[in-house]
């Protein structure tokens, strides 16, 4: 029976973002009583969808991995979506904006993951050890809630808000940084409007990389090798406008650009 | 008008000795000038000075966009910095010597060579600076409930109170200041990050302005003086039994404890 409201659930979201239109919150009327638990399943029919339809994974990322963010949807555990590759835009490309619904964006440090890495009990140590490589990324997430207003079981169920990302083309071996120290600036048409250093993600951006790898353990699933994981945001994000050129800069690891068309 | 400013120095001073805020000047004096209210931190430190102590440096302050906004002014403030306010790496400080102490993660500069405006650039300072090292500045107002306008802080000598440096002395040359990234730790937890940038886009580019600020009052930045840049991050309160530790990229870290 619930999987019957489950896959109405899923029609709902995909419908949101395929009609690029924001609807009201699941928890609103359609499931008051959704849980996390059920909101996971719920997004993994909307990922099984898009498989189907003959999209890839290009990996999962991280959301919720600041005390800032916890505090302010009552949380203590951050949350995870999937990456595909039809979200990917090149680094100094363009983003149609008709594309999305009402976009932020955010700066991030991605892991190319070397080995497979299962949970449980992993530690930041452990991801780093079996991190090919650290690139920079900008991430644009787009809730297809109306106002960006959601619960925790809301935005999983939504893949996280997930919606588009830039990657830098520049790979860089994890052991030549302090991750948690670097630092990055988040530039709007040469103004800037958000920054922060690695610490903002749960004190090291392999820590939430691990957390994911032991919440992915409690299904039996694990951190692949080849997955490029978008660990967390290190900056608040942004809205976004047509006409807008978006720079992220991080130390050592260089810049990634887009720019805002129509 | 020195009648005035007298007064009111006379009040912040005895705030300091007394560790009880006094309401803002400008609630009871609207109209001060800014101009006035660096003339009453000028009487203070030259008392001060009198007394013995040492100006060992200036620090910047209203450094972020987001603290400008706040106060509604459009550019930064200065203090002084006095031989009586450095705490050591890893040091204590008593909150009974403060009133309301806050804490924020800073680059100080160390200069080689004298600064003196107007006309001072970023280029200058790069090239007068020496080295730079992580510093906390551990800041507290002799306004009550921190209720400050800008004349409010700039007559409360930039509401400075302790700092402390540490790290490496670092060349300048050696690492991108804006980009620099930042985390200040509470009792080994993170409070919140930083990069360079959070100082008006670029750390040494608050020196310039401090520089070319002094050539009113004809006041130059010295050979040897330590500048707090401004800060990183937000500032955090301070509370009895807290350690408050910063790391920087490249530079090291930096830690004092409350008692």
């Amino acid at each position: 029976m619930a999987v019957e409201v489950f896959k109405d659930i899923a029609d709902y979201l995909v419908a949101a973002e395929v009609e690029k239109r924001e609807v009201v919150k699941v928890t609103n009327t359609m499931k008051p009583d959704l849980t996390v638990e059920e909101a996971y399943q719920v997004q993994e029919l909307i990922v099984q969808r898009k498989v189907d339809e003959g999209h890839r994974i290009i990996g999962p990322k991280m959301g919720l991995t600041s005390k800032a963010k916890w505090d302010q949807m009552g949380v203590s555990e951050p949350i995870y979506g999937y990456v595909f590759d039809y979200m990917l835009v090149n680094d100094g490309g363009v983003l149609p904006f008709s594309d999305l619904i009402h976009p932020k964006v955010e700066a991030e440090i991605a892991f190319l993951i070397g080995e497979d890495i299962e949970g449980p009990g992993i530690t930041g140590a452990q991801v780093l050890a079996k991190t090919q490589y650290v690139l920079p990324a900008l991430e644009i997430i787009d809730s297809r809630y109306e106002n960006f207003n959601f619960t925790l079981a809301d935005v999983v169920a939504d893949n996280a808000s997930t919606s588009r990302v830039v990657f830098g083309n520049a790979l860089r071996k994890p052991s030549e940084f302090e991750l948690e120290l670097i630092g990055a600036t988040l530039s709007i048409n040469g103004q800037i409007k958000e920054l922060g250093a690695g610490a903002a993600v749960l004190g090291h951006p392999a820590n939430a990389i691990a957390v994911l790898a032991n919440m992915l353990a409690r299904k039996g699933e694990k951190i692949k090798k080849g997955d490029i994981i978008l660990s967390g945001a290190l900056t608040s994000a942004v809205m976004l406008s047509i006409g807008d050129f978006v720079s992220g800069k991080f130390d050592g690891l260089g810049e990634v650009t887009f720019s805002v068309g129509e | 008008m020195s009648n005035k400013i007298q007064h009111f120095a006379a009040k912040l001073a005895q705030a300091e000795a007394t560790r009880v805020g006094i309401d803002p000047i400008t609630s009871t004096n609207p109209d001060i000038t800014v101009n006035e209210a660096y003339h009453i931190q000028l009487e203070n430190i030259k008392k001060k000075v009198k007394e013995g102590r040492k100006i060992v440096g200036k620090k910047i302050g209203l450094t972020s966009v987001a603290v400008q906004k706040l106060l509604g002014v459009n550019e930064p403030d200065y203090g002084h910095l006095l031989d009586t306010m450095v705490i050591e790496n890893g040091g204590n400080i008593s909150c009974e010597t403060m009133i309301q102490p806050k804490v924020e993660g800073e680059i100080a500069f160390i200069l080689k060579h004298d600064l003196k405006g107007p006309n001072v650039t970023v280029l200058d300072v790069l090239q007068a600076t020496d080295y730079v090292v992580p510093a906390l500045e551990i800041v507290d107002s002799r306004i009550q409930d921190w209720k400050i306008k800008l004349q409010d802080t700039v007559a409360d000598n930039a509401s400075s109170g302790f700092y402390v440096l540490g790290g490496k002395p670092t060349k300048i040359t050696d690492i991108n200041l804006e980009l620099m990234g930042m985390a200040l730790y509470q009792n080994g937890e993170v409070v919140n990050t930083g990069v360079g940038a959070a100082a008006l886009g670029n750390p040494a580019l608050c020196v310039a302005w401090l520089a070319n600020r002094l050539a009113d009052y004809d006041i130059p930045l010295k050979a040897g003086e330590v500048i707090l840049s401004g800060a990183l991050s937000g500032m955090v309160v301070a509370k009895p039994g807290d350690t408050f530790t910063a790391r920087f990229a490249h530079l090291g870290q930096v830690s004092v404890n409350f008692k």
